[in-house]
């Protein structure tokens, strides 16, 4: 690649805003079909029963309602959603059937399929249709699910799904004989990805040609394309997925949900296409859930502040089924609760607890928001009890650029071995320490000022990438001279075309504006993809171009060097030419008759660990248990910054996301199973008014020396450590009462109580 | 029901039933697919667009009560050939990833433009609590809509109300 | 979320929309802004069979400002009331809490007859025209009436209205330049409804010392209340710390509220002490901003 005039690094505008800006994007619901029907989903307004019946008969009178689907139509076996990671045959038993049918188990699970000629009409039938349920004693939370004495998969037995366990050295020793321990329990709400589009879906049948073409998928279209190929029977080729504007994902949109198969079966059955969309409420109530984690943990420390062991027992509230990728957030909370630091002895066991409520799913972070906010809390505390400088405390404990890379704890049911790849942590904390002002504000901490209370909090995380096995990408130099670019990523939003644009013409060594187009995601545009999740796009997509463009440029000259009559060796690729010896040289518009097009692939086995720090700033009001944050900066270094303005981007969103869930955000349901926040009235998000003192700080000092391009993933990292860092600074500014949050959110309620509760363990104070 | 009204500045006739909402009107019978439905409740702001001047909730509104009135979508404050002040600033300070907010946040912020071409940061920001956004952490909205005064000032206003001039940029 | 079916009617006077609504026997609802009507229907909260447009009918737009108060049609939307030149100096109280209602696009729609129709409990403008002793005056089958703020909300989203009754216009005392007030909210966003609201306001006599002082409390029961055990802690005593201390105690004391999924119920308690201590600080100073 050349190093002069590199796109990589430039900080590009983005390609896709000019169709976004205009309101010329296409997202699913802007679709329409001739002939097109509706559906509507009808839901379980009970959280645990046995069905008894679904009548349907009032709903099929209403002018413009054309059908019912309920699992009797699907014959049987009626399919179950697969997981796509972690696939234990542990879970098996807890897959999700498309329908409900014999029970339901969390209030909004699917029990019909109506389609009508309205989405209006649709949803006037749900209304006409009665559905008998018996209902079942609910199981609300993890310490009811363990209980095991109303079972959701009875013939299992328990409500218990997996323990992981994560293990290294020997924790039990080093805790027995350690000078300090401090044993504490957290806890993380529940709480969601919200992505501002809703899922959405449009599948159209030919019977003629017996192809199934599905618009509005998103994230993981050859998984999703190959489960429903063998839910309805069709060869895979047989199923085109395509992935069109996509409002947002954080990991939950574009899994396979039962949508995904009933959509497409509703438009083969009927034999029109049939559109779905689904509204906010639906979204809060059946997309995937996340966050909810308890733990029960112990730090173990010598005198000198050198950790020796983590310990303890998390609890992970899964909901009432295993969906695609529910186990992740659960692993991830024991592997990663040492995140960036040095401990020798770990062991962590996580439960998998099944309640009635909805199934929980990855959302930016899983699993590691939760464990940063755990792990951070604990240092602090420890910390204190030490009476160690909070910082230097984290400096004696961040693994050492010395150590790289460095092995994890190991996790069972058994997972690969993961590893860091490569990093130096305490210079982003150092430049974080810098940036907040860390030393000029120390007096601060824990001072009433103008009537606030004032307080600093800082946090290290590492952030895990570039999942493979594999990505691939498709070059093509069309006819005019342009280039296109296919690659089997997925673009939920990220700025993708752009900065798989900016690697193309790069490894290409063109202008970008000859980039005709970048086209992501769908099926028909690479042989074998694989999406987006993990954070890997820049490193998987981006490498999957290096491949593609290298294999390109191959065949380029291999053509040009037939047309001039020489060796390929000798053809030079220069300013649109194929460049041959004794001057001469051929356009590369005209350079054949047909395209000519290179798939090429990245493999990969290994993660990328992009890491930081973040500080915060925050003032509490106490009568009101109000905080306002000061001041907020993320540090980050992603080992290779493709194009640093959609990466701040992507810190400074995935932050506020953070200081949703450190604040705002909570799914709540009530001891019966019933869901309270079906709403943006009750499900609070972060507005533009309340965080406007955040910073991010991009850095690129440690290449990951794992793939080509020496990049890291890095759209997780901004919302890790929020959680952590904000309480953290909470306790700081509150010290002088003793309190000590171990919850989230830290609703104004929550902080009002925890004062007073402090309040009255001290009454001298 | 037949209800007449104008959008981006042509007349529109369109029999709706009562409980069409002039978001879904707008979108599904006029093929207008620029503003965006998030959430029906009137929470989201996606649906902005502007009637007769204000920024309203386009979902809030049924499509039977705009007979009479004019609506302005993203679409009318967009031209084929070149991106508007508003949205260049957009462009300029990646103040958009997935776009489904956009629409929402171009129309308010034209509509608060117009009114208030000296508005502040603080402004900015309780007018656009309205409107909601996953992606961007709204940092960088606040700065394009800061950035962008200057093509509001009194003068720019008058002439915003005829076609745009300027060079032109090459759009895909 | 699409709405349920409904007739729609826009009558070009006053006498038609009453008619219309009698002629339903409760199954007809009004539609002014539609700010809270709309998203009931998304939810499917209310289906009614016909709704009753009042845009057509000009005379409930008007904002009168005289000697004797401030008259403002029951169309009267927020962004009206804003922008209005003389109201902020004709009814500060009333601007101040307006500023607080939602957000830009609702307060380019939702109207004030709407909102004390509605009667939210946590809505604002409900509490500030219950502590301003404002009078609604409406027209039905029955004729006109006028009620009293006092005797108009009766629960949650449950007014006295009849249900062939609109609200033509609300009528503020008039409200001396020299009067003390303030108005604190605390909500868990800009623009949410208020976790509390509190409005006061009082007049001095000679000496210093408050007289006729009205505190409203939004939020914190099943509708807007007054706090007299907070009003007689203020009459006849100058606003200082102490009494201001003494007010904030008498108001914890003086609601119940009800624990919901953002706060406690002592929470909510607290709080709205904490809103009075706010406004009545605010008060003295002068400095009447919120």
């Amino acid at each position: 690649m050349r190093t002069v005039n590199s796109f990589i690094g430039s900080p590009i505008e983005r390609l896709e805003d000019l169709r976004f800006l205009r309101g010329r994007g296409e997202y699913v619901d802007d679709l329409a079909r001739p002939g097109m029907l509706h559906a509507a989903i009808l839901r379980s307004p009970v959280a645990h029963g046995r069905i008894r019946s679904i009548d349907t008969a009032r709903a099929l009178t209403i002018p413009g309602v054309h059908s019912v689907i309920t699992a009797a139509d699907l014959g049987l076996p009626v399919p179950l959603v697969p997981m796509r990671l972690q696939p234990l045959p542990q879970f098996e038993p807890f897959a999700q059937p498309v329908l409900a049918h014999a029970k339901v188990r969390y209030v909004g699970e699917a029990l019909a399929v109506v389609l009508a000629e309205s989405a209006a009409l649709a949803e006037d039938a749900l209304e006409e249709i009665d559905v008998d349920i018996e209902s079942l004693p609910a199981v609300p939370d993890r310490h009811a699910s363990a209980q095991d004495h109303s079972i959701l998969f009875e013939e299992k037995g328990s409500n218990l799904a997996l323990k992981f366990h994560a293990v290294m050295g020997d924790a039990t020793a080093a805790c027995r004989d350690a000078a300090y321990t401090r044993r504490e329990s957290f806890r993380v709400q529940r709480h969601m990805a919200m992505p501002m589009e809703t899922r959405g879906l449009l599948a159209e049948w030919d019977a003629a040609s017996g192809r199934l073409t599905v618009n509005g998928a998103a994230k993981v279209l050859f998984f999703n394309r190959r489960t429903l190929a063998k839910q309805m029977g069709l060869a895979e080729d047989a199923i085109d997925m395509v992935e069109n504007d996509v409002g947002g994902g954080f990991g939950a949109r574009g899994e396979f949900y039962p949508e995904d198969f009933l959509i497409p079966f509703a438009a083969r059955h009927v034999g029109r296409p049939v559109k779905w969309i689904e509204d906010r409420r639906e979204q809060l109530m059946t997309v995937n859930h996340a966050r909810e984690h308890e733990c029960d943990i112990e730090i173990a420390c010598a005198r000198d502040g050198t950790i020796l062991a983590l310990r303890g027992h998390a609890y992970s509230d899964v909901g009432a089924y295993m969906r695609t990728n529910g186990a992740v957030a659960a692993r991830n909370v024991a592997q990663f609760m040492s995140g960036p630091y040095r401990i020798p002895n770990i062991d962590i066991d996580v439960a998998l607890q099944l309640t009635n409520k909805t199934p929980v799913g990855t959302y930016r972070g899983p699993g590691r928001f939760e464990t940063d906010f755990f792990r951070e809390r604990l240092l602090d505390m420890a910390a204190g009890d030490l009476g160690i400088d909070r910082v230097e405390f984290r400096r004696r404990n961040l693994v050492s650029k010395a150590e790289m890379p460095y092995s994890i704890a190991t996790i069972t049911p058994h997972e690969s071995k993961d590893e860091f790849d490569s990093g130096d942590y305490q210079v982003t904390l150092d430049r974080c320490l810098a940036e907040i002002g860390w030393t000029e504000k120390a007096k601060l901490q824990g001072k009433l000022v103008d009537g606030r209370y004032h307080g600093l909090g800082v946090g290290c995380f590492v952030e895990g990438g570039a999942a493979g096995p594999k990505e691939s990408a498709r070059l093509v130099l069309e006819t005019d001279g342009s280039f296109t670019v296919y690659v089997g990523s997925s673009s939920v939003g990220q700025g993708l075309e752009t900065v798989f644009a900016q690697i193309a013409a790069d490894a290409l060594e063109i202008p970008m504006e000859r980039i005709r187009g970048v086209f992501h995601g769908s099926t028909s545009y690479v042989s074998d993809g694989y999406g987006a999740y993990h954070s890997r796009s820049v490193v998987m997509g981006g490498s999957a171009i290096l491949a593609a463009a290298a294999g390109l440029r191959d065949a380029i000259r291999a053509r040009a060097a037939q047309r001039l009559g020489c060796e390929p060796t000798a053809v030079a690729l220069l300013d649109g030419k194929a460049q041959g010896p004794a001057g001469r040289s051929i356009a590369l518009s005209g350079l054949a008759e047909a395209a000519i097009s290179f798939e090429g692939s990245f493999l990969n086995k290994k993660h990328t660990y992009a890491y930081g720090a973040h500080g915060a700033h925050v003032a509490v009001d106490l009568k009101l248990g109000h905080v306002e944050l000061v001041d907020y900066v993320a540090v980050e270094d992603c080992g290779r910054i493709i194009n640093p303005m959609t990466l701040r981007g992507q810190v400074i969103g995935a932050l506020v996301q953070g200081l949703g869930g450190a604040f705002l955000e909570n799914l709540v349901y009530d001891e019966q199973g019933q869901f309270l926040t079906g709403s943006l009235a009750d499900y609070l998000v972060p507005t533009a008014s309340d965080f406007p003192n955040l910073r991010a700080v991009v850095l690129e000092s440690h290449p990951s020396p794992i793939n080509p391009l020496g990049a890291k993933g890095a759209g997780e990292g901004g919302i890790l450590p929020v959680g952590g860092v904000i309480a953290n600074a909470v306790a700081n500014a509150l010290a002088s009462f003793g309190v000590e949050p171990r919850e989230l959110p830290l609703s104004p309620s929550r902080i009002w109580h925890l004062v007073r509760d402090a309040r009255n363990r001290r009454p001298a104070q | 029901m037949r209800v007449q009204f104008k959008v981006n500045g042509q007349d529109v006739d369109v029999d709706a039933e009562p409980r069409l909402t002039l978001a879904d009107c707008l979108r599904h019978r006029l093929r207008l697919t620029g503003t965006h439905v998030g959430c029906e409740h009137g929470v989201c702001g996606a649906c902005t667009v502007i009637v007769d001047g204000a920024a309203v909730r386009s979902c809030l509104m049924l499509a039977v009560q705009a007979d009479g009135v004019e609506v302005v979508t993203v679409e009318g404050l967009s031209h084929d050939d070149r991106l508007t002040p508003l949205q260049a600033s957009f462009r300029k300070h990646h103040a958009l990833q997935c776009g489904f907010c956009t629409p929402g946040m171009i129309t308010t912020a034209h509509a608060l433009l117009i009114e208030e071409p000296d508005c502040d940061a603080e402004r900015v920001r309780e007018v656009l609590s309205g409107n909601l956004c996953r992606c961007t952490g709204y940092i960088s909205i606040v700065e394009a809509v800061l950035d962008a005064r200057s093509a509001y000032g009194h003068e720019e206003n008058e002439r915003a109300k005829e076609p745009a001039r300027g060079p032109a940029k090459d759009l895909a | 979320m699409k709405l349920p079916a409904f007739e729609y009617a826009c009558p070009t006077r006053l006498s038609e929309a009453v008619a219309l609504l009698a002629a339903r026997n409760g199954d007809a609802k009004l539609i002014a802004g539609g700010q809270s009507l709309v998203p009931m229907l998304a939810f499917r909260l209310a289906a009614p069979a016909l709704l009753v447009d009042l845009r057509k009918l000009p005379e409930l737009r008007k904002i009168e400002i005289s000697t004797k108060g401030v008259v403002l049609g029951s169309m009267v939307r927020w962004c009206d009331i804003l922008a209005h030149a003389r109201l902020g100096d004709a009814h500060p109280l009333l601007l101040a809490a307006v500023a607080h209602v939602a957000h830009y696009q609702i307060r380019n729609r939702g109207t004030i007859g709407g909102s004390i129709a509605h009667a939210d409990p946590a809505a604002e403008i409900p509490g500030i025209v219950l502590s301003c002793e404002a009078e609604i005056a409406t027209v039905g089958t029955a004729g006109p009436r006028v009620i009293k703020a006092a005797d108009f909300f009766v629960g949650p989203l449950m007014t006295v209205l009849e249900p062939d009754e609109i609200i033509v216009e609300i009528r503020f005392p008039a409200w001396p330049a020299q009067r003390r007030w303030g108005f604190q909210e605390f909500a868990r966003r800009r623009g949410d409804f208020a976790m509390a609201a509190v409005a006061v306001w009082y007049d001095q006599d000679d000496g210093g010392k408050a007289r006729d002082a009205h505190v409203g409390a939004i939020g914190v029961g099943d509708r807007p209340q007054r706090l007299s055990a907070v009003e007689a802690v203020l009459n006849g005593r100058s606003i200082d710390d102490a009494t201001i201390a003494q007010a904030e105690a008498a108001a914890c004391a003086a609601v119940d509220p009800q624990a919901d999924i953002h706060a406690s119920a002592d929470y909510r308690r607290a709080l709205v002490g904490t809103m009075v201590e706010r406004a009545l600080k605010s008060a003295c100073s002068g400095s009447s901003k919120s």
